[in-house]
């Protein structure tokens, strides 16, 4: 399915915040996410996971490194790349009560189990009136990576985003892994949790409440990363760290941006974004997928229907573009959103440049 | 291992007809005695060694298995009367025919087996516990119906009986059973799950992967292939070059049995059982027959001859089978079971009477069930300003 590519990833670790704490550690978002498993493993027995490579391979990204020697065969199952047939034994294990982690080596692969995720998973509950319901987690590496090519790039944040019956969550800081996958673990419903290949190795601050073992984090809210007054900026995954670096930029030239971590795509949080929209009237949208039918064109028309009146300008939307993913560097940086683009946005979106195109 | 038991309010209302015919599970309490009957014909076995023809019963359970079939048989027909008088909407595919499938698996197991199928589900259905007004009500999207009308025909599920539904998509049930079966292995239960599917989701790419995982990982899986030799409209012979759909395991054993036999079924389920718990999966494939089309929609009569249907209703109808033992062992007369007959159909009548007085659900349950937890989110209805929930 995947010959994984063991590419070496350069990327500044910088995190996020600009103020550190000595006292506070620093955490990948790998280890993040393998301590959350761990913990929730440990808490609870009936929780397992399976997939490709996650077991003796030790995860295909390293993410379940250690957990089969400490939980076992029984507990952490290396399956055949038969997607469609996993992910329903993994479903129908939900079914009887137990709580399984179904990693896919990328949400690429996603489509072969769609039909599981969809009608076995999401609609059962709904379908027998609260008779079965599906305590399931579907998680892996969802987006572009680098230079993995067209089939391997592609962003479901929106497909999963719009069905009834799921939860979708977007992870971006270690503090999002940990939390948010515990939350998703002990949720009783089927949890899609879209996580990033290039944000596994970047380390993020972690404080002593993020690193105990309850700690979990509310689905259905998303975070303020950096507060500000001009224009809002929302943004998931990877593009909350282009979000913070657009916002650094922009301080620079007087606009005081706020960035809004979304967290969970599905329950999005339409109240925090309405808010901000109406304390700043200007918004940008920003997310490294596919623009049409996109997460940008939910937040765009929740914001038109709920805070028309707050808008001093059109709703901007920066997202990957219109094609599918090119493989040479230079076609691919053209592909996804870059820093500038959500500057610039962010700048029309305050009157402060002219845009391309002139209005004839 | 904990199962969730969801407790609605309406199953405490649930009004079961006292009558000797509402449980399925009803056995006479006198003259019982055992006997031991030959199967029609002799398993067919792959990879493994078939079961001895000589089947075990009692004179109460040939009676319960008469009565049973007869029960679902007039269900099925007042199902195909209530779609043409369009109380039934949408899908609705009969079981007619079929009857000793679920009959005799049932016989073979206890409710801490799981069951799984696809949309052909009302009898296995009540096999796994279920009532009539359950039955009915759901297929008329009222409130007391087993999926409280939010399912219909396709999606009846009791999951405290062991029932896990009620599968729309062909073929998806299969991987969904060997997940049960997965679960009962991980929670160290001693039960099994059967998968039922028909010949034409024997093709099913899905299965095979699900197969593979069951025989790697050693779950307690029985796949069964309810052969009723057309896949919708498609002929087994137009669809599968091998339809020898108990051998296409390759690895896993598999046993064809004649699915018109209620005791052949029982024996098969119960070798099945005891294989499974050992060694892991196998297939069985029952060889049934459908009186009616695919669904309401198919008239059942473009792909197959009228002689083949009315053949094999004179040859090897399940109940007419049973009769006929009953008769042949003196268990009871003619007049006893024609009686039976005439209570089952009493009985459905009487379900439906109190399946039409049922209440459409409430508006507000368009919006019931999306989450076990929804988190107080809003959902919105098509005109969002106009209606909007919340989702407790």
């Amino acid at each position: 399915m995947l010959g994984v590519i063991r590419h070496k990833t350069v990327r500044p670790t910088f995190s996020a915040f600009r103020h550190f704490s000595s006292s506070t550690k620093q955490m990948t978002v790998r280890d993040a996410l393998n301590s959350a498993l761990d913990e929730e493993m440990s808490a609870d027995p009936k929780v397992f996971l399976m997939g490709e490579e996650v077991g003796e391979y030790q995860g295909a990204y390293k993410i379940s490194k250690g957990l089969l020697e400490k939980y076992g065969p029984e507990r952490v199952l290396d399956t055949p790349i038969t997607e469609a047939g996993f992910t329903g034994i993994g479903v129908g294990a939900a079914y009887y009560g137990l709580k399984p982690v179904v990693e896919f080596m990328t949400f690429n692969f996603s489509m072969q189990a769609i039909d599981h995720i969809i009608n076995s998973a999401a609609k059962s509950n709904y379908m027998s009136a609260g008779q079965i319901s599906v305590p399931i987690v579907f998680r892996g590496p969802n987006g572009a990576a680098a230079g993995v090519g067209a089939q391997h790039s592609h962003c479901y944040a929106s497909w999963y985003g719009s069905c009834p019956g799921l939860k979708v969550l977007a992870p971006y800081s270690s503090e999002d892994a940990r939390g948010l996958l515990k939350a998703a673990i002990r949720d009783p419903d089927p949890v899609i949790f879209l996580e990033n290949e290039l944000l596994y190795g970047e380390s993020f601050p972690v404080s002593a409440e993020v690193l105990d073992s309850s700690f979990c984090l509310p689905i259905g809210k998303a975070k303020i990363e950096r507060e500000g007054k001009d224009v809002t900026i929302t943004a998931f995954s990877k593009m909350v760290g282009y979000a913070l670096k657009a916002a650094e930029i922009l301080a620079k030239e007087g606009i005081s941006a706020e960035v809004i971590n979304l967290r969970s795509i599905r329950p999005l949080d339409r109240s925090t974004i309405n808010a901000s929209v109406r304390k700043t009237n200007r918004l940008v949208t920003v997310e490294e997928g596919f623009p049409q039918h996109g997460v940008g064109a939910e937040i765009c028309t929740s914001v038109i229907e709920e805070s028309f009146g707050y808008l001093d300008a059109p709703v901007e939307r920066i997202a990957g573009a219109d094609v599918p993913m090119p493989y040479a560097a230079n076609l691919e940086r053209l592909a996804v959103p870059q820093i500038e683009d959500i500057v610039r946005a962010a700048k029309r979106a305050c009157h402060r440049s002219v845009p391309m195109a002139a209005t004839a | 291992m904990a199962l969730s038991r969801i407790t609605s309010p309406f199953r405490s209302t649930n009004l079961l007809i006292p009558s000797i015919l509402s449980s399925l599970r009803h056995r006479s309490i006198s003259n019982d005695t055992t006997l031991t009957i030959e199967t029609s014909i002799p398993f067919t076995a792959h990879n493994c060694d078939a079961p001895s023809r000589s089947v075990e019963t009692t004179t109460s359970e040939l009676m319960s298995f008469f009565r049973d079939m007869v029960l679902m048989r007039r269900m099925e027909i007042a199902a195909d009367s209530l779609y043409k008088a369009k109380l039934i909407r949408g899908f609705c595919h009969l079981y007619d025919g079929q009857e000793a499938v679920a009959v005799g698996m049932e016989a073979a197991i206890n409710s801490k087996d799981c069951v799984i199928t696809a949309y052909r589900d009302h009898c296995t259905f009540l096999c796994r516990g279920g009532t009539l007004i359950e039955v009915f009500s759901e297929l008329m999207g009222r409130k007391d119906g087993c999926s409280k009308g939010k399912g219909g025909s396709m999606h009846f599920y009791r999951k405290e009986g062991g029932f896990y539904g009620g599968h729309g998509i062909v073929g998806a049930q299969i991987p969904l059973g060997v997940g049960l079966a997965f679960g009962q292995k991980y929670s160290k239960d001693p039960n099994v799950t059967f998968s039922l599917y028909g010949d034409g989701a024997a093709n099913q790419g899905q299965l095979f992967e699900a197969l593979n995982i069951a025989a790697l990982w050693d779950l307690p899986a029985i796949l069964v292939c309810e052969n009723n030799h057309y896949g919708m409209g498609t002929a087994e012979w137009r669809s599968a070059k091998s339809p020898a759909y108990y051998k296409r395991g390759d690895y896993a054993p598999g046993l064809k049995v004649d699915g018109m036999d209620v005791l052949a079924v029982k024996q098969a389920c119960k070798f099945a059982k005891e294989h499974a718990l050992k060694n892991g999966p196998l297939i069985l494939e029952m060889d049934t027959y459908r009186y009616h089309g695919h669904s309401m929609s198919d008239p059942g009569s473009t792909y197959r001859t009228r002689d083949e249907i009315s053949g094999v209703r004179q040859e090897r109808d399940p109940i007419e089978r049973v009769r006929k033992l009953v008769l042949a062992h003196d268990i009871a007369t003619e007049k006893e079971l024609k009686d039976i007959e005439k209570e089952a159909r009493k009985e459905v009548d009487e379900a439906i009477a109190k399946a039409k007085e049922s209440q459409m659900p409430d508006p507000s349950d368009l919006y019931t069930n999306v989450y076990v937890k929804g988190l107080g989110v809003e959902a919105f209805g098509p005109d969002r300003k106009e209606v909007k929930a919340t989702l407790p």
